[in-house]
């Protein structure tokens, strides 16, 4: 006859410790996959033929031949995909932003008469913090979800599979020309975004609050430093690797169907908006305490 | 010749394949026949590499499978084709691109060879001058023929087809079987065909294998299957879902 003891303790290692213990598995599991994918996709990135480009970019009468690649209109298109038709939502997201930032801190500075300061405030908090992580989610809800649902209906119509058949890396195929995009496209859409989220700020602070138009542009300018854009691209460039890894690897790791396409389309922005504010957090620490 | 020894595959812990034995001769249509969803497929894909298995092996002219990686994997699966159940065509590419696509990726022909060698085997399989369409304006057997297009272009010693004549109708279907038997006569290929489709499995195989419960239960000629005393497969060559009584 088995003890109480002894039930009690079978019974909490198969409620407990047996789900966790799954539950830790496929965690690594994850990490372990999203990891290889990089790595992979990376290497991917080395691979592509820089030299010839470079090459047949130098020489004006080889540009024919060089806008036929395969492999660089691959990359071209995506690129497009990825900065060019997101370039209205940075707009509209950056330039609302500036504005409601130029309203807000006026709402605090008017009180100690301090409403000169309004362009330095939009500038460092665009510059730092809000250009980089906005246009991260943005395009992580737009292009990263977009790469998922394309690349989990080509799981599971079989398309993937067709590419291994015809012996074509799918991570070399599908994954490295949306990780070059992105990481390429999103730091240059954060400048893009840092710009109009200052216009915006101009626009509230001169036409609306009153401060001169070269004060303002004054007072944007002064405060800005290197290290301000800087770090700012450098989330960029992280954020941008976490939107592709996550993106491509739900993508190939669908399962079962439209349904299966859905969850991981959704489960790609979740994961990518928790680690893109998580790792935003971090790198801002970093740069607090670390190299301040 | 395609040697399968003792595979087995299971998926979340359900068996789909338990020790199966199968050996495939050069130059013979083999048809395997069986219910849905009892690992047909995915005894296929293992044979191409798509699928690691368990427990035992798959030799394809010696070499086993599962062991390949890389540049010799890849110079494997160059040597067979696969005919995918809804075709797989990338639908992001035309048809011309489509069947291109293996062209492109692995030789360097001139692109006028390239055009030549694609309009050649869309003619093969019956279907000219559609280069310029996307998979989307395709209709599913159509789908289908430019499918084993794309599987033929690079002049394969096996071609593989999952359900070719799933989800089109009777007369296509029967395209598509004497356009398997053609292709087979007149290039020489080892041939696998997975189905359920007995009039499919009777016109075009050479030998039929039926697969039961994760094993093969029974190999012989379209003739010995179809005079077969085995009941299961007797049940499945008749459709009758019912035990016969005796």
């Amino acid at each position: 006859m088995e003890s109480s003891k002894g039930r009690f303790l079978s019974g909490l290692s198969e409620k407990i410790a047996l789900p966790l213990g799954e539950w830790a598995l496929a965690f690594f599991g994850y990490v372990g996959g999203a990891a290889i994918l990089l790595w992979n996709a990376g290497r991917g990135i080395l691979a592509l033929p820089w030299g010839r480009w470079a090459g047949e970019g130098l020489l004006p009468w080889r540009w024919k031949r060089l806008l036929q690649d395969r492999k660089l209109s691959m990359v071209v298109e995506q690129m497009e995909k990825v900065g060019v038709h997101s370039l209205p939502l940075v707009f509209l997201t950056s330039l609302f932003t500036g504005m409601v930032l130029a309203l807000q801190t006026a709402y605090q500075l008017q009180k100690i008469s301090a409403e000169l300061y309004i362009g330095s405030l939009v500038a460092l908090s665009m510059t730092r913090e809000l250009g980089p992580v906005l246009t991260a989610l943005v395009v992580a809800g737009r292009v990263g979800a977009g790469i998922t649902a394309e690349m989990g209906t080509m799981r599971v119509t079989e398309q993937i599979d067709a590419l291994e058949v015809l012996a074509t890396d799918p991570v070399r195929h599908l994954a490295t020309p949306r990780f070059l995009a992105l990481l390429v496209m999103l730091p240059l859409l954060t400048i893009y975004a840092d710009l109009i989220g200052m216009l915006g700020g101009y626009l509230v602070g001169v036409y609306k609050l009153g401060i001169g138009s070269s004060l303002y542009v004054n007072m944007t300018w002064d405060s800005l430093k290197f290290k301000d854009v800087s770090t700012g691209l450098l989330k960029a460039v992280v954020f941008a690797t976490i939107i592709a890894t996550i993106a491509a690897y739900e993508g190939f790791e669908t399962k079962e169907g439209a349904e299966g396409v859905g969850r991981s389309t959704t489960l790609s922005v979740v994961i990518s908006f928790i680690l893109i504010i998580t790792a935003d957090c971090l790198i801002t620490a970093l740069f607090y305490f670390v190299f301040p | 010749m395609i040697e399968i020894i003792n595979l087995t595959k299971s998926f979340n812990g359900h068996p789909v394949l338990r020790e199966a034995n199968l050996t495939i001769k050069d130059g013979e249509t083999m048809v395997i026949i069986g219910r849905s969803g009892g690992g047909k497929t995915v005894l296929l894909k293992h044979m191409i590499g798509l699928m690691s298995p368990d427990g035992g092996q798959v030799f394809v002219d010696g070499q086993e499978v599962s062991r390949l990686k890389g540049e010799a994997l890849a110079q494997l699966r160059l040597t067979f084709g696969m005919l995918f159940q809804g075709a797989a065509l990338f639908d992001s590419l035309s048809v011309g691109e489509n069947v291109a696509f293996p062209l492109r990726e692995h030789t360097s022909l001139k692109e006028a060879q390239v055009a030549d060698r694609v309009r050649e085997c869309l003619e093969l399989v019956g279907l000219k001058g559609i280069e310029a369409m996307k998979p989307a304006e395709l209709s599913g057997g159509m789908k289908k023929r430019v499918g084993l297009a794309r599987a033929l272009v690079f002049q394969p010693r096996v071609i593989l087809y999952d359900e070719p004549t799933t989800g089109v109708d009777p007369i296509m279907a029967d395209a598509i079987n004497r356009l398997i038997k053609e292709l087979h006569d007149r290039l020489k290929v080892t041939a696998v065909a997975v189905t359920h489709d007995m009039v499919s499995a009777y016109k075009i195989a050479d030998r039929i294998a039926m697969l039961h419960e994760g094993r093969i239960v029974q190999v012989g000629t379209p003739e010995e299957i179809r005079c077969t005393t085995n009941p299961l497969v007797r049940r499945f060559v008749l459709g009758s879902s019912e035990d016969e009584k005796t």
